[in-house]
């Protein structure tokens, strides 16, 4: 137990045991996104110099600076952040439900489902001249209720006499499949502006990021991540199995349902506006776990801050590096955790 | 402290075929109970549906009286605990952090670590004698110190009623004794009651202050081992030809089943 600390405070009210090792790493990962999060305004269609932004933070750049960072570069860093934030604690209550590392909101469907229902919006709010018939706002909503109804959908067809972790995967796999081929059908059919619209949803962008967006967005997910913490307790029981958990006193299915929900709830939020960002919820808590173990107390933070750092530099790179082009972030997280998700598929050939 | 588990008129199922029929049955209380049966007899799921695992289809567990599915999960949580058959810890799970799970029924999420959940962890940690390994990962212990494991998971679960199904799966010889010794001293010196599924016939006669066998569908028949365990028995529970003698060591009594093999005269 060196590296543990045991935590007492008011007259014994609050206790838990703190792993020393795990904070410290997962403070560094903090300090390391909190870094990011501030120098990537710096970067863009021309690049200021991190002094510069700094001033402009504290109310003393130039206008122009003022407009480029605030207005333009600001929202955008922040939708990447707590979108992968989500994306990320997401993935990792999933594996905890799941208990496997493969599982993840882009497997059993929750993204697919966001994906379809934005196509199937824009197929149906259009009318003969191609043009929308109501605001393009809705849209992050389509987005929300379709990844939050395919949630629903999967766990209903995967209950028989409750829900195994193993049926969540395989119905998630077919839904996933179904809502890919809905989408594709829609696309091919509809005008051609909803293929370039839903495209650029479908693979995941922050690009038109404003601070309307922002304003929704963090504080639904705020408040979901700090739901999450609070029942980490539940997370650590249920991937000991169904039987242990049922044994210590927890009711599964009910824990579960509700698991699935808050983790549904947190991609659909990410994906409303940022739109289906790929292999973030898979990739970040894969990380975080071989990082700081399994323990969701700290697995949770960790994984949010990778899962942050993730789309952040994912976002950097797209803006950056084919200038003047922009290339969607969800393109490079999807170049990066394909290969992983391969890879994870090799390491565990049991599973 | 717990007084009475019974079944009333249980019946178990799996689909449409009956694995338990209206069975009424009384665990004694501060002993060893041990379920013998043929495989597929439905020993393992009476045990399951003893802690509350499995619904079933008619009747009902009884825990000091009470119907153990209308009492509150926590509740019987802290009364009664079991071990599934094999489980599995999460990859990068240490020892510390599985046995600290056994808590869970006394916690809320203000309180996860209180001076009794230390004491009850570390004192389970010390009987299983798996203290000197609290920072290693579960995954990377032997068989038999990762059952000693989750054996002292269960037992920081603090209950008066220990289930366990087929704890000496998979391990050899040496680790089944260890194993089993353990649960002998915890029911010696805590006087924790301890039911449990077994294959080994003779293991089940020599820990067992009471045995129950189960054929067709409900017992067969219970009691002390040295008055119930005959050939006769074994013959029907589970159609072994076979002798009966006792062990040379404990007196207790010892089956050598018939069969082919060599023979030295």
């Amino acid at each position: 137990m060196k590296h543990l600390k045991t935590i007492r405070l008011l007259q014994n009210k609050v206790s838990f045991l703190l792993d020393i090792k795990a904070s410290k790493k997962l403070t560094l990962i903090s300090i390391i996104a909190l870094a990011v999060f501030f120098f990537s305004a710096s970067f863009g269609d021309s690049f200021i110099n991190p002094i510069k932004v700094l001033q402009v933070l504290i109310g003393k750049g130039s206008d122009f600076d003022q407009l480029i960072i605030v207005d333009f570069r600001m929202p955008r860093i922040f939708l990447a952040a707590f979108a992968g934030m989500a994306l990320a604690v997401a993935g990792a209550i999933l594996q905890g439900i799941i208990k496997n590392p493969l599982a993840s909101p882009d497997i059993i469907g929750i993204s697919a489902g966001g994906g379809a229902a934005v196509v199937g919006f824009l197929a149906m709010f259009s009318d003969s001249n191609h043009s929308l018939t109501v605001s393009i706002e809705w849209l992050p909503l389509a987005g929300f209720i379709g990844a939050t109804i395919v949630g629903l959908i999967v766990y209903v067809f995967a209950w028989k006499d409750g829900v195994t972790p193993t049926r969540l995967v395989l119905i998630g796999i077919g839904v996933s499949a179904f809502m890919q081929a809905i989408t594709t059908m829609l696309m091919i059919i509809g005008p051609i502006y909803q293929a370039s619209e839903a495209n650029k949803w479908i693979t995941g962008s922050v690009k038109s990021a404003d601070w309307n967006q922002v304003q929704i967005v963090v504080p639904l997910i705020l408040i979901l991540l700090l739901i999450t913490f609070f029942i980490t307790r539940q997370l650590n029981v249920q991937e000991l199995g169904d039987d242990t958990a049922a044994s210590l006193g927890q009711s599964v299915q009910k824990t579960r349902l509700f698991l699935l929900l808050l983790s549904s709830s947190l991609v659909a939020s990410a994906i409303s506006f940022a739109g289906a960002i790929g292999f973030v919820g898979l990739m970040a808590p894969h990380i975080a776990r071989r990082i700081v173990g399994p323990s969701f107390g700290v697995l949770i933070p960790t994984s949010a801050a990778i899962g942050a750092l993730l789309v952040m530099v994912a976002d950097i790179i797209g803006r950056t590096a084919f200038n003047p082009l922009e290339v969607p972030a969800g393109v490079f997280t999807a170049a990066i955790g394909a290969p992983y998700f391969i890879y994870l598929l090799f390491r565990n050939p049991r599973k | 402290m717990t007084e009475t588990l019974e079944t009333k008129s249980l019946t178990l199922n799996y689909g449409d075929s009956n694995i338990i029929e209206n069975l009424d049955l009384s665990i004694p209380m501060n002993e060893i109970t041990v379920l013998i049966g043929a495989n597929g007899c439905g020993k393992s799921t009476l045990l399951r549906s003893i802690a509350r695992l499995l619904k079933p289809k008619h009747g009902s567990v009884l825990l000091d009286g009470q119907d153990i599915f209308k009492l509150s999960t926590k509740q019987v949580a802290k009364k009664l605990s079991i071990l599934p058959q094999s489980p599995v810890a999460p990859e990068g799970l240490t020892v510390l952090q599985l046995v600290k799970q056994g808590r869970y029924p006394h916690q809320n999420w203000r309180k996860q670590w209180t001076e009794k959940d230390e004491e009850i962890v570390l004192n389970s940690l010390k009987a299983t004698g798996v203290d000197h390994l609290q920072d290693k990962l579960v995954d990377e212990l032997s068989g038999g110190q990762r059952q000693r494991a989750w054996i002292a998971m269960t037992l920081a679960q603090d209950t008066d009623i220990i289930l366990l199904d087929e704890p000496t799966t998979y391990l050899d010889l040496t680790h089944q004794i260890e194993i089993l010794d353990l649960l002998f001293e915890l029911n010696q010196q805590q006087k924790r009651t301890i039911i449990m599924v077994l294959h080994d016939i003779n293991l089940a006669c020599r820990y067992a202050d009471h045995i129950i066998t189960v054929r067709d569908r409900g017992v067969f028949q219970q009691g002390r081992p040295e008055e119930i365990m005959t050939k006769t028995l074994v013959k029907h529970v589970f159609d072994l030809d076979c002798k009966m003698t006792n062990d040379p060591i404990f007196g207790t009594p010892l089956c050598i089943p018939f069969g082919k093999g060599r023979k030295i005269s």
